[in-house]
């Protein structure tokens, strides 16, 4: 009897669900046509945070991206122009002025005006506020000061308004770039509303966060499950062509794949490397690549003996056969790289590492030998991150090619991994990625490469780099800039303390149900092309 | 029985304790760099790293260090409050989104098990030798081969790619026919195991003295089965029930993530990924009151299925 109760029990509902889904279903096929009503789906995994300031990662710069409108985007040949600024100018490369359009308001009615973007930045770099992105402001003046425990200063002195719709940035030293730094995240405005008191966030803001930007938060955050938004109407700026997007979370990329798969899902940022060899027949010509922003080397601790002669380095470098690890490792979702920045910046020159970029056994061989490489080289990386097969691969042509002894050792997480890099613990080559803040050619050579770069892990100093480096910052103007930056290029191929080996590529697909998807140079989906079909 | 239940629950206080400390112990050996694990390949800026160490006092290190955090965590524990995860996010709400739909999951998965593997177990167990028997054998023995990890992406692929008769994911406030596919897939290894118990046991009850006797008596052979065997025979069925249901609560990690279900599981993976110790020390604490709460309920079922059990 008791089996026979239970049965009823599952029965029951069984039944009831199985009539629901057969309403749900039917109602589907597109006629081609765009749909302004429909609101498209678009995979994310769960922010970290959703304040600007406070935002580094792609999933939650790509949610703010629908909230907010940034001051410069990028156009096709990757220079910036105006979008919430009606202009930024400067003299000296060092007083900035940027004048906002008229008419932009938050989402909650308030007039946006300079003090929305000097407040937002004052909390932004304020230390004892723990923003993420605080070093975005570093070359503000003042910026100094609100460093440490317990800072002498709590705004930026560079920051000044002039009115309503104009302030003024004066930098610690000249940058010739400051205007492309401004399409970055961090840069984003902060209503009043968004203050608790001056200088405090209202806890409540980042669980829905006030923008001026083409959409608005339709409810809150909902933690590991959706943030939506719907598009806002007194947007000046260039209007949506969807009525909102629903950013569901995602735990897993292959999750999200099999959404995709069947329409449960519009977009899918970055197809899972299991998936890359089939998605092309799953999803046909909805699988789509862009060149991204990433750049992937091996880096050499210049600090250790065995690796101080560049023409070991660059034997190295010419053992490995980048094209045939991209084809038959990647599947061509990556690209060889020969150069150390990004072709989706201004100022990318093809193939600047010159000959040690070229495939040559027989001379990378005889050079090592002359140069007297060590016996045995080990590579290490972060197990977690699927980087097993190329290490693999490159280790098993470093001992065919230069007869040298090769192990792959995997440290749990890439933090272990700097955890030991830091301590100058020998750990041999290091695989290290790169993914730009802003696109310009100094955000792949300062942090990296300068003597005291935040990111200089493999104790490279060339007091000749630093100087081009820093005549490029206080250049005239940007081309000038460019001229000096591809300088500072040309003195590191020469030294090769990191090999350049892949760049990055977006690989993502889309639904039946959205057309026009396109990716941007931060690795997010283009909010204001992206249609729904009918 | 009152009394039983009394020391059961002042022991489970003890047990408590003893397993956070060591739980808190393991993360605290463990962990490297818990605020670069939380930046991934980016770099952390100075200022980030001064406001996440003072917050979570990750400058007290060594086994003073230990105490102290260890001591400063209880001290919040007791007033209820469970901490927040390096993010930010208080632990006490991250749980609270994530158990109903873990507890939905568990439940679904449960009923799998009892409403297929014990009804097919009794079946099998019956009618020994047969077709019927011998095939579930083989079926079984086949879902206990195949690992979750391998199962889950295939089930989803199947049912709910290739063919659509089932949503491939849940998400987070799934309905009841989203949540079918993952609890059939989490219950089929517990279904198994729950079958070939119930088979065996029914089957050695079968042949008892008591059986022959209530034969003997004239008894219909429903009756006999429906009352007496199945009684006596689902004594070690239910110890294993209760084990496997403290399991399904802890969240099924694979299940979980494969089908994008944000439950215990979930949380409970990206806490240790990211090196998140508050949280991953909040779940685990919550999950040992849970495992020691479904040990008692077995114990106190046994008195009820077998009469000659007596607790003092």
């Amino acid at each position: 009897m008791r089996v026979r109760r239970l049965a009823t029990w599952t029965a029951l509902p069984l039944a009831v669900t199985l009539g629901l889904v057969a309403c749900g279903s039917g109602g589907d096929g597109g006629s081609g046509e765009s749909n302004p009503d429909a609101a498209v789906r678009i995979e994310i995994a769960e922010p970290q945070h959703l304040v600007p300031t406070n935002t580094n990662e792609t999933s939650g710069s790509q949610v703010l991206a629908a909230l907010f409108s940034p001051l410069v985007d990028y156009d096709e040949a990757n220079k910036p122009y105006e979008v919430a600024a009606e202009s930024v100018t400067s003299e000296d490369n060092r007083t900035w002025t940027v004048k906002l359009k008229d008419g932009y308001t938050f989402h909650n009615g308030e007039q946006v005006t300079a003090d929305n973007y000097v407040d937002a930045w004052n909390y932004g770099a304020y230390a004892p506020n723990g923003q993420n992105s605080s070093y975005f402001f570093e070359k503000i003046a003042g910026y100094e000061d609100m460093q440490g425990e317990n800072p002498k200063a709590e705004t930026l002195t560079g920051l000044k308004k002039v009115d309503d719709l104009t302030f003024t940035v004066t930098l610690s030293q000249p940058y010739s770039e400051f205007k492309t730094m401004l399409g970055y995240t961090a840069f984003y405005p902060m209503p009043k509303a968004a203050f608790s008191a001056p200088g405090v966030l209202a806890e409540a803001y980042e669980q829905a966060p006030i923008g001026q930007g083409p959409f608005k938060m339709k409810g809150t955050w909902q933690h590991d499950a959706k943030v939506e938004v719907e598009k806002y109407d007194a947007f000046p700026g260039e209007k949506p062509k969807v009525a909102g997007v629903e950013f569901r979370i995602y735990q897993q990329p292959t999750a999200a794949y099999a959404d995709v798969l069947s329409d449960n899902l519009d977009v899918i940022k970055t197809i899972p490397t299991e998936n890359l060899s089939t998605a092309g027949t799953d999803l046909g010509d909805r699988f789509k690549q862009s060149p991204a922003s990433s750049l992937q080397v091996l880096a050499f601790p210049t600090f250790q003996k065995e690796f101080s002669n560049p023409d070991v380095r660059k034997a190295i470098s010419m053992a490995i056969d980048r094209d045939e690890i991209t084809k038959s490792i990647f599947k061509d979702s990556q690209q060889p790289a020969r150069s150390f920045v990004s072709p989706v910046v201004a100022g990318y020159r093809d193939n600047t590492i010159g000959e040690a970029g070229e495939f040559d056994p027989a001379k990378a061989k005889s050079l090592y030998r002359a140069a007297g490489g060590p016996a045995r080289i080990e590579l290490s990386y972060n197990g977690d991150g699927g980087h097993k097969d190329w290490i693999d691969a490159t280790c098993n042509q470093l001992k065919a090619n230069l007869g040298v002894d090769c192990v792959g050792t995997a440290e749990p997480k890439f933090a272990d991994l700097l955890t030991k890099v830091k301590a100058k613990q020998p750990v041999g080559l290091f695989r290290m990625g790169w993914v730009m803040d802003y696109p310009s050619m100094e955000n792949y050579l300062g942090p990296l490469y300068s003597s005291n770069g935040s990111s200089n892990y493999y104790g490279y100093d060339n007091p000749e780099f630093d100087k081009l480096l820093a005549e490029g910052a206080s250049a005239a103007n940007e081309d000038e800039a460019v001229r000096k930056y591809q300088a500072a290029e040309d003195v590191l191929a020469e030294d090769l303390p990191v090999i350049p080996l892949r760049y990055g590529q977006n690989n993502f697909g889309h639904s039946t149900r959205v057309t026009n998807v396109e990716m941007d140079l931060f690795d997010r989906v283009d909010l204001v092309e992206i249609e729904a079909v009918k | 029985m009152f009394r039983f239940i009394l020391r059961r629950l002042l022991q489970m206080v003890l047990a408590f304790f003893g397993t956070t400390l060591i739980v808190y112990a393991l993360m605290f050996a463990g962990q490297g760099d818990p605020i670069q694990a939380l930046a991934g390949e980016r770099p952390v800026t100075a200022a980030q790293r001064a406001y996440l160490t003072e917050k979570f006092h990750l400058d007290r290190t060594g086994v003073g260090g230990f105490f102290y955090r260890y001591f400063d965590y209880l001290r919040n524990l007791l007033q209820g409050d469970l901490g927040q995860s390096l993010t930010g996010r208080s632990i006490g709400d991250i749980l609270a989104a994530a158990w109903p739909v873990t507890v939905k999951l568990a439940l679904i998965a449960m009923a799998v098990t009892i409403l297929f593997g014990v009804t097919a177990g009794v079946l099998a167990g019956i009618r020994r030798a047969s077709i019927f028997d011998n095939s579930t054998l083989l079926l079984t023995l086949l879902v206990l081969g195949i690992p979750t990890i391998v199962l889950a992406p295939l089930a989803q692929y199947l049912l709910g790619v290739r063919w659509q008769l089932f949503p491939p994911t849940a998400g987070a406030d799934p309905d009841l026919y989203a949540l079918l596919l993952p609890g059939i897939v989490l219950g089929s290894l517990s279904l198994a195991t729950a079958l070939r118990l119930t088979r065996t046991s029914v089957a050695e009850n079968l042949r008892a003295d008591y059986v022959r006797t209530a034969r003997s008596k004239g008894l219909v052979k429903r009756r006999i089965v429906s009352v007496h065997v199945l009684r006596n025979s689902l004594i070690p069925v239910v110890t294993f029930l209760g084990v496997e249901l403290g399991n399904l609560m802890s969240g099924a990690i694979i299940t979980e993530g494969v089908f994008n279900i944000p439950g215990v599981g979930f949380n409970l993976f990206r806490g240790i990924r990211t090196e998140d110790g508050p949280l991953v020390v909040g779940i685990v604490s919550v999950l040992v009151v849970v495992y020691l709460v479904s040990n008692l309920v077995v114990d106190v079922l046994y008195a009820v299925l077998d009469p000659r059990i007596r607790y003092e």
